[in-house]
C-alpha cells in the first residue's frame, strides 16, 4: 500500500504539486551537442544556485546530433533566467531557454500497479480509470497495470482517487516532455544564423 | 601535409600551430611520452620546469595576465593534476586565458582506480571554461586549437586537456587544424544598436554619472576606447582591482579604487550617482558591499561580454552586450562632449578626508616601524611607476593594489576572485616571461610566501628577474585585522614563526636584503631595482597594522570606516 504524503512534491505519491511562495513551475528546454558529460555539467548548474529539478528527460532532438533536455523546476523568474544564461555558457550547450506552463504542451506519461482483486470488489475502479482516459494494459489474478499519459495534474487526479480507494500498489511517473506553442522554431532559427557566421569565418580557417 | 607521427609529438606541433612558445611543466609517468617529444622540441617550446604543480599554473596565469595571450602549463596525472585544482579556479573566476595539458592512464585502464588515475575531467569540469580527455592521437589537433580558441576568445578562462597515455604513443597520421568556429559557443555577442543609443542617450541624460571599470577593459584592450568615452563626457571612473591598470592611476578622471578597501570617493559616490555605468566587471560582493543598499538611486548600464553576468547580482535597467572595445567606440560616438565638474569635484572632499585619515599615515610615516603602504608607493616611484605589480594574497595585497600606481596597461597581476595565497611568486615568475621588457615587483606576506616558496628554486634555475618584496609582519596579517576588528582580539592561529628569509634566499644564490629603519629603504629599493635578475628584499614592517578604510563585511558600499574603533 502506497505511503500517505502530503508535502513532498517530488516523489510522485504526494497529492498535488504545491507551489512554493512566490515560486513558478518552469520548463527548461535546452538543446546541446551530442558530447558526453554535458548532463552533469548541466545538472551542476542547478545545484550550485540551490535549485531542485523536479523532472529531467534527456534525449535525441528532431534536429540531428543534437540532443534535448527537459527539465522542470520550481524558482522564480530572475531564477530562471539566471539558470538558462549559466547553462547556455556552457561550450557545447546550443540554447537554453525557459518556459511557463502555458507557453508549452506538456506531456507526461504514468504507470499504476493496482490489486486486481480490489479492482473486481470495487467498481469504482475502472469507473475512475475509465472516466481519467486511462488504460489497462495488463491484467492477471494478481494486479493490473493502468496507464495514463496527459499533464501533470490528470495524471495525480487519476493517482488519488484510486490511492483514496486504496488500491494502488505501485505508481511511477516519467518525466516532462513538451514542445513549444510558439510558431517559431528559435533552434532551427539559431542554427541558421549560426551557419550564416560560420560561412563568414571560413576564410580564415576550419571551422567546426 | 600528411605524415606518420606519435600523439605525443603531434601535441608539440599542434601547440606551435596555436603559437605557443612557452610551457610551464612538472614531468611525470603518464605525461612521459610528451616529455620525450619535448626534448626534440626544446628550442622550440622554452619549457620552464617549475618545484610544484600549482606552481606552474599560477606562472601560467601571470604569464597570461601580462602578454594577453594564453598561458599553458603542462603536468602529469593523478597529483601532478590535483596540484593544478587551485591554479585552474583561479583562472576560472579571474578570466585568465589558460590551457593545462594533464597526462591521464591509457584508455583500457580508465576507471579501473589505476595508479594515478584521477577523474580530472569530473574535477574540473565545474571551474574551468571546457574540459575534454583526449582518447585517440587523431582528436589531438582538433582538441588543442578547439583549447585555445576557446581559452582565449569571449570571456577568457582555463581549458583541460585530459590525455590518455595511449593517444600519447600512437602512431598516426598527423594534419594541422584550426578551430575558430563552434556552432554552439558565441564567444562576442552581437553589439546591439538600439543598446548603443539607449545607453548614449542614458549618458546624455545623466547629471552625475559614474563609470566602473573592470579588467573586462585590459581582457578586451579597449584601454583607449575607455578614455575616450571619460574623457569625451568627462566621466569620473573608479576600478575593480583586476581593473586596476585599465587607466592611469594618474588619470584626473581615475577617482580610485572600488571595493571593501578600495577609496573612499569611488565608493561614496556609487551610492550618489545617478548613473552607475559598469565596463567589464562582475558586481563581485568585494565591491558592492551589501547589495540591498547598492546604487538604489541610480540608473544601471552594464557593459560585458558575457551575457550570464546581466543581472546576476545586480539588476541593470540596460545591458550592452559585445567586446567592450567595440561598444565603448560605439556609444562614445553618440555622447555629448560636455563637462561634469561640479559632480567631479565634489569627489575632492572624501579624497581628502581619505588622504587626512589614512593615506597620509600610511604614506608619510615619521616615527615607528616601517609600514606596508610607504614601501609600496617606495617601490612603484622608484620604477617610475611603469612596473608590473605582481601581489600575494593579504594586507601586502590590498596595500600593493592601493599605493601601487599604473601608467601602463596589463600591470595588475593579483589573484582577485579567489584570494589565492602562494599565488604571488609563482605568478611573478610567469609574468618575467610574459613581459620580459617590463621590471616585475611582487609583493607577498610571510604566510603567502611560504605557500609556494619552493618557486624560488625556479627563480634560481631561469634566473627569473622577480623583485620579491617581502612585507614581514609574523602574521597572518589579513586574517589578524579581521581578529582584531570582529572576533574580539582572538588572534586564533594567526601569529607566524617565520623562519631566517635571507638564510633562505642565499640557499638558492638570490641577492637579499632586510631593511628595518626607514632611512635605509630608498637605497635598499634603489639597490633591488639596479641589480639585474632576481632579489628579495624584506621588509620588517609593522605587526599589527590594518589595511583602511574598510567596508566592513556586509555592510553599505558608502559605509566605510577610516579608523579602527578600539
Ligand atoms: C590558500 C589560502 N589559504 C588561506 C587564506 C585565508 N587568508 C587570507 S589572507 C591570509 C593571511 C595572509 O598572511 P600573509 O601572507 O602573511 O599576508 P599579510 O596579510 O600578513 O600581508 C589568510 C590566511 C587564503 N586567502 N588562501
Ligand atoms: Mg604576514
Amino acid at each position: 500500500m502506497a505511503e500517505q504524503h502530503n508535502d513532498c512534491k517530488s516523489c510522485g505519491k504526494c497529492t498535488s504539486y504545491e507551489q512554493e511562495e512566490g515560486k513558478t513551475l518552469y520548463t527548461m528546454l535546452i538543446y546541446s551537442e551530442n558530447t558526453p558529460g554535458l548532463l552533469s555539467q548541466i545538472t551542476a548548474v542547478f545545484t550550485r544556485r540551490q535549485v531542485n529539478i523536479e523532472s529531467l528527460n534527456v534525449c535525441a532532438s528532431s534536429t540531428p546530433g543534437v540532443h534535448k533536455y527537459t527539465i522542470t523546476c520550481y524558482c522564480d523568474e530572475d531564477m530562471a533566467q539566471m539558470l538558462t544564461k549559466q547553462i547556455e555558457k556552457k561550450i557545447d550547450v546550443i540554447q537554453a531557454n525557459y518556459y511557463t506552463e502555458d507557453e508549452v504542451f506538456i506531456l507526461e506519461t504514468s504507470l499504476v500497479k493496482i490489486s486486481t482483486p480490489m479492482m473486481l470488489e470495487n467498481r469504482d475502479v475502472s469507473r475512475i480509470v475509465r472516466i481519467h482516459g486511462a488504460h489497462i494494459v495488463e491484467v492477471n489474478p494478481t494486479y493490473a497495470t493502468v496507464e495514463k499519459t496527459g499533464i501533470t495534474s490528470d495524471i495525480l487526479s487519476l493517482y488519488n482517487s484510486l490511492n483514496e480507494l486504496g488500491v494502488v500498489l505501485q505508481f511511477v511517473r516519467s518525466g516532462r516532455i513538451c514542445i513549444t506553442k510558439s510558431r517559431v522554431e528559435h533552434l532551427d532559427e539559431f542554427l541558421n544564423e549560426r551557419e550564416i557566421r560560420r560561412a563568414e569565418n571560413c576564410n580564415t580557417g576550419i571551422s567546426e | 601535409m600528411k605524415e606518420q607521427i606519435s600523439g605525443a609529438e603531434a601535441l608539440m606541433r599542434s601547440l606551435l600551430h596555436e603559437g605557443v612558445d612557452i610551457l610551464f611543466g612538472y614531468p611525470g609517468g603518464a605525461i612521459m611520452p610528451v616529455y620525450d617529444a619535448l626534448y626534440d622540441y626544446r628550442k622550440e617550446l622554452n619549457h620552464i620546469l617549475v618545484r610544484h604543480e600549482q606552481g606552474a599554473v599560477h606562472a601560467a596565469q601571470g604569464y597570461a595576465r601580462v602578454s594577453g595571450k594564453v598561458g599553458c602549463a603542462i603536468v602529469t596525472s593523478g597529483p601532478g593534476a590535483t596540484n593544478t585544482i587551485t591554479g585552474i579556479a583561479d583562472a576560472m573566476i579571474d578570466s585568465t586565458p589558460m590551457v593545462v595539458i594533464c597526462g591521464q592512464v591509457g584508455t583500457a585502464m580508465l576507471g579501473t582506480d589505476a595508479f594515478q588515475e584521477v577523474d580530472v575531467v569530473g574535477i574540473t569540469q565545474p571551474i574551468s571554461k571546457w574540459s575534454y580527455q583526449i582518447r585517440r592521437a587523431e582528436d589531438i589537433a582538433w582538441a588543442v586549437s578547439r583549447a585555445f580558441y576557446i581559452a582565449r576568445s569571449g570571456r577568457p578562462g582555463p581549458v583541460v586537456l585530459d590525455f590518455a597515455k595511449n593517444a600519447q604513443t600512437e602512431i598516426f597520421e598527423y594534419e594541422s587544424k584550426k578551430v575558430d568556429f563552434i556552432r554552439s559557443y558565441e564567444p562576442v555577442p552581437k553589439m546591439e544598436q538600439t543598446a548603443v543609443e539607449k545607453a548614449a542617450k542614458m549618458i546624455n541624460d545623466s547629471v552625475t554619472p559614474f563609470v566602473l571599470v573592470g579588467q573586462g577593459v585590459e581582457l578586451g584592450d579597449a584601454r583607449e576606447e575607455l578614455r575616450a568615452l571619460l574623457e569625451k563626457a568627462q566621466i569620473p571612473a573608479g576600478c575593480t582591482m583586476l581593473g586596476l591598470s585599465a587607466l592611469p592611476s594618474d588619470h584626473p578622471l581615475n577617482m580610485g579604487m572600488l571595493g571593501m578597501h578600495g577609496n573612499l570617493g569611488p565608493n561614496v559616490m556609487t551610492n550618489q550617482c545617478d548613473l552607475l555605468i559598469a565596463v567589464g566587471m562582475r558586481f563581485d560582493d568585494r565591491v558592492t558591499g551589501n547589495l540591498k543598499t547598492y546604487a538604489k538611486q541610480a540608473k544601471i548600464i552594464h557593459f560585458d561580454i558575457d551575457p550570464s553576468e546581466i543581472n546576476k547580482n545586480v539588476k541593470v535597467d540596460l545591458a550592452v552586450l559585445g567586446n567592450c572595445k567595440e561598444t565603448l567606440a560605439a556609444v562614445t560616438e553618440l555622447v555629448d562632449k560636455t563637462t561634469h565638474q561640479h559632480w567631479i569635484d565634489s569627489f575632492k572632499p572624501y579624497e581628502e578626508k581619505e588622504f587626512n585619515k589614512v593615506i597620509n599615515k600610511a604614506l608619510n610615516p615619521t616615527e615607528g616601524p616601517l609600514l606596508m603602504g610607504e614601501v609600496v608607493r617606495k617601490v612603484s616611484e622608484a620604477a617610475n611607476n611603469e612596473a608590473v605589480l605582481v601581489t600575494d594574497v593579504g594586507q601586502n595585497q590590498l596595500f600593493g593594489c592601493r599605493y601601487f600606481k599604473f601608467s601602463k596597461g596589463r600591470s595588475v597581476v593579483t589573484s582577485g576572485g579567489c584570494g589565492t595565497m602562494g599565488f604571488g611568486l609563482p605568478a611573478a615568475i610567469g609574468a618575467t616571461f610574459g613581459a620580459p621588457e617590463r621590471t616585475v615587483c611582487m609583493f607577498c606576506g610571510d604566510g603567502g610566501l611560504q605557500m609556494t616558496i619552493q618557486e624560488l628554486g625556479t627563480i634560481m634555475e631561469q634566473q627569473a628577474p622577480v623583485k620579491i618584496i617581502l612585507l614581514n609582519n609574523n602574521y597572518l596579517g589579513n586574517v589578524r585585522q579581521w581578529q582584531a576588528m570582529f572576533f574580539n582580539h582572538r588572534y586564533s592561529f594567526t601569529p607566524m614563526t617565520n623562519p631566517d628569509y635571507e638564510l633562505i634566499a642565499k640557499a638558492y644564490g638570490i641577492p637579499v636584503q632586510t631593511v628595518v629603519n626607514r632611512e635605509e629603504l630608498d637605497e635598499a629599493v634603489r639597490k633591488m631595482l639596479a641589480t639585474p635578475g632576481p632579489y628579495l628584499l624584506q621588509c620588517a614592517v609593522l605587526e599589527e597594522d590594518n589595511v583602511l578604510p574598510m567596508t566592513p563585511p556586509g555592510a553599505n558600499v558608502d559605509e566605510m570606516l577610516l579608523e579602527v574603533n578600539s
